[in-house]
């Protein structure tokens, strides 16, 4: 619940006009890659449930074809530099601290995880399908 | 319901469950238990991602290592460099806090002199000690009998370090950066030789054994110990080899030819 | 004979003092623990070879001594002897504040300490590791009890009795717990053994007595209480029948060591050329933790002097670090056998003794972990009715004084 909360303030934030938004809320990177099927706003509530749970698929199961991999974000959400660099996903106001240090939520993540893509190919495949009842579902009982 | 692990195939999509916080508390504390959890109510997993989970760790399989060191040479340590760049661990120029997942140990049989010459890693043993106390269930084995550390639940105690028989395990003594993204270390937390866990689950062959081959010694055979018609079943079968500390009764899946 | 009453200390300057003294270890600690974090393990002594060191020494002495400074009041409410019930409340008070130093010490060691809610939600009931944090926070919780059962008016001494009776179980159970950490290290021909349960039992038995004889004598110094030499005599020879206790479960670890070829390397190491560890263990541990300690407290004359007995107390506990020191650190500065017949080298220390130096926020950590010991209890007795006004000898034990004009 109070993670939903956040994420509405920070929507709030993000609903203002642009020059507006820049002083009130966190302005989030452009990604590249198909955006996620399930929007914007699932992905900002769920991310980090999703995380938790499929990290475990991979690490005790061994599937390496899950949904939410920190891989997978870094490889699409990762901005570049000037000279075409890979900018780290956690340096300030990159993709994963800008709007972590705006809420003041820690993570820990990148003391073990890579924070640029391994290699500038690195696609990542954003899932085609989308089941948007089950979607709905989900959505129901997490506000529950 | 386990069934459908031991297949390896069907297992329904466990990529959103009803209620994830409540998943959260319960989950792979002991991992078959978990599972049991999720297979036996299908209808609460939700598949928005679509598609089924992969479990590549499959209990049909045993993966195991083959060393003949007859082939190693002394001066060789093609499989230590392969290990260091694959998964990113390095000398720092501090020996003694460095990580080494891998490392050649030459040997001198002190009644004939003979010497020999070997790779050391992780054992990847069936009974592994450092499994039995690790206090928060970091330390785990796969179904395929890799042992590797959760390093997400890794506390940092190091009692598995201390019930190592072979001084496998390595403690990350320093901030780390520039990772592998295949191979996630850092700070505070155990690690050890993950068979190259990654390349594995993607039907490769670990970095050592590649490296090894690529040199031409070919000393180090990979393979699911479980299927007779594997390479390193058939040579286990054939020559006669034997596993370090044998005497602890851990049945590693390490073993070693010509020692 | 007056009734015992326990009443709050009075904060002295001396006690004002000390408790600034205290605080500033604890400060100390709590920096060297932050340095630790953010810098890693790197800035201790502690390495890949060494993984456990002066932290757990620290940890483990306080634990164990936790264990055992309960025994006063077990003696008295379990074993109903009465001269030392007026002790039991200071006994409980002693080893919850020793259990939550040494807890403290261990926890702010770990490589993720900020994970402790981890270690807290997620257990291998495989892990003796996981059965002790089970036994400490048990430990807690009964003794706590104990205490409440002790204090509070009313209670009938026969609830008292079998609320002590399941705290000394407990603190049996917890001692086990400890000392099977290392021996059921099976890999490790330094520990794996079944001795290290009863061995840690009997050193808990005197450390813990040794630190309980050190603050009750301390405390009654510096609120102005009486501390009878006779009640204080009867606590030394307790102590030296633990000491004794030590030595003769030690003489047997080694010995059983010793009859094992396997085991002959890492026993000479500790006993013969070990160099440190060979040093500490026969001057630290055996003469000064033992031997001396023995002398003093069972001396035909000078063994009831309080002079010798609070000499015996204090080097009983450097000869517990010293055993505690030899044990941890020195059982892993022995490298594993892995090739047993061959000798090993290699760039990862195989076949090597391996190296330790304590830095100095390792020495920080475990020294704060002490003083926190030492504070809670000092806090526990300020606002807390722990301590009798008087512990003379005419109060205590009036039956063995009455004939003897003590």
């Amino acid at each position: 619940m109070k993670a939903f909360l956040t994420v509405l303030i920070l929507l709030m934030g993000l609903g203002f006009p642009p020059a507006l938004s820049q002083t009130l809320g966190p302005v989030v990177p452009k990604a590249t890659g198909n955006p996620h099927p399930e929007g914007n706003l699932f992905m900002r509530i769920n991310h980090s449930k999703l995380l938790l749970q499929d990290r475990n698929l991979t690490v005790r199961l061994g599937d390496r074809n899950i949904g939410a991999s920190l891989k997978a974000c870094v490889a699409c959400h990762t901005s570049t530099d000037k000279n075409g660099q890979p900018i780290p996903i956690n340096a300030d106001k990159q993709f994963c601290s800008v709007c972590h240090e705006y809420v003041s939520a820690k993570i820990d993540c990148f003391q073990c995880h890579a924070t640029v893509p391994e290699k500038k190919t690195e696609a990542f495949l954003i899932p085609k399908t989308s089941d948007s009842n089950a979607l709905a579902a989900y959505l129901k009982e997490t506000s529950e | 319901m386990s069934c459908s692990l031991k297949n390896g195939s069907e297992l329904p999509a466990l990529k959103f469950n009803k209620k994830p916080t409540e998943m959260g508390r319960r989950e792979f504390m002991r991992s078959g238990a978990a599972l049991a959890t999720i297979t036996l109510a299908p209808g609460v997993t939700l598949m928005a991602f679509g598609g089924k989970a992969e479990a590549n760790a499959n209990p049909a399989t045993r993966w195991g290592l083959l060393v003949d060191t007859n082939k190693c040479t002394p001066d060789c340590d093609a499989c230590v460099t392969a290990c260091s760049t694959e998964n990113g661990w390095k000398d720092t120029g501090h020996p003694e806090t460095d990580a080494q997942w891998i490392r050649k140990v030459d040997l001198v049989d002190l009644a004939t002199g003979r010497e020999t010459s070997l790779p050391v890693m992780c054992q990847h043993c069936e009974n592994p000690p450092c499994v039995d106390v690790c206090p928060t269930g970091a330390s785990f084995k796969r179904a395929d009998g890799i042992v590797l550390v959760d390093k997400h639940i890794c506390i940092g105690c190091r009692y598995c370090m201390m019930a190592c028989p072979y001084k496998a395990r390595s403690f990350v003594h320093e901030p780390l950066t520039g990772q592998k993204s295949y191979a996630p270390r850092g700070i505070g937390t155990v690690e050890s030789c993950t068979l190259c866990v990654h390349r594995v689950d993607s039907g490769r062959i670990p970095a050592c054994v590649e490296a090894c081959d690529a040199i031409g010694h070919r000393a180090l055979i990979f393979g699911d110990m479980n299927d007779p018609e594997s390479d390193i079943a058939k040579r286990l079968l054939a020559y006669p080899s034997l596993a370090l500390r044998d005497d602890l009764g851990l049945n590693p899946g390490v073993r070693y030819t010509s020692l | 004979m007056q009734r015992t009453i326990y009443r709050e200390i009075k904060l002295t300057p001396q006690i004002i003092q000390l408790a600034v003294l205290l605080v500033v270890f604890i400060l100390a600690a709590g920096g060297a623990e932050l340095y630790i974090e953010e810098y890693g393990h790197i800035v201790t002594g502690m390495t890949n070879q060494i993984v456990w060191g002066l932290p757990h020494v620290f940890a483990i002495f306080l634990i164990v001594a936790a264990s055992g400074a309960l025994n006063v009041a077990s003696i008295a409410s379990v074993f109903g002897k009465s001269p030392y019930k007026p002790l039991a409340r200071l006994s409980g008070l002693l080893a919850l504040a020793l259990l939550a130093g040494g807890l403290a010490v261990l926890v702010l060691d770990l490589g993720r300490p900020d994970r402790l809610i981890v270690a807290m939600t997620k257990y291998n009931f495989v892990s003796i590791f996981a059965w002790n944090i089970y036994l400490y926070t048990g430990f807690f919780a009964v003794v706590g009890i104990y205490l409440y059962v002790q204090m509070e008016r009313g209670i009938s001494p026969s609830v008292v009795k079998v609320v002590g009776t399941a705290a000394f179980l407990w603190r049996l159970a917890l001692t086990t717990g400890t000392g099977s950490i290392f021996g059921w290290l099976v890999a490790r021909d330094a520990y794996n053994s079944a001795i290290m349960a009863p061995l840690f039992i009997v050193m808990s038995f005197a450390f813990g007595l040794a630190v309980f004889i050190l603050v009750v004598k301390s405390i009654c110094g510096l609120t102005g209480r009486a501390f009878g030499a006779r009640l204080l005599h009867r606590l030394g020879r307790l102590l030296g029948i633990f000491v004794a206790g030590v030595l003769f479960f030690v003489a047997v670890q080694h010995l059983t060591n010793l009859y094992s070829a396997q085991r002959i390397g890492v026993e000479r190491f500790i006993l013969l050329s070990g160099g440190i560890y060979t040093q500490l263990f026969w001057f630290g541990q055996v003469l000064i933790g033992g031997i001396i300690p023995l002398v003093l407290v069972y001396h035909p004359t000078g063994g009831a002097k309080p002079a010798s007995i609070l000499t015996a107390s204090a080097l009983v506990i450097i000869g517990g670090f010293a055993q505690l020191y030899v044990l941890i650190v020195g059982g892993q500065a022995y490298p594993l056998d892995i090739f047993p017949g061959f000798a090993a080298s290699s760039s990862f220390f195989d076949g090597q003794i391996n190296t330790y130096t304590p830095s100095l926020p390792e020495i920080l950590l475990g020294l704060g972990g002490v003083a926190l010991a030492l504070a809670l209890t000092g806090f526990g007795m300020k606002i807390l009715r722990i301590l009798p006004t008087t512990l003379s000898d005419v109060n205590v034990d009036p039956l063995n004084n009455s004939g003897k004009g003590a």
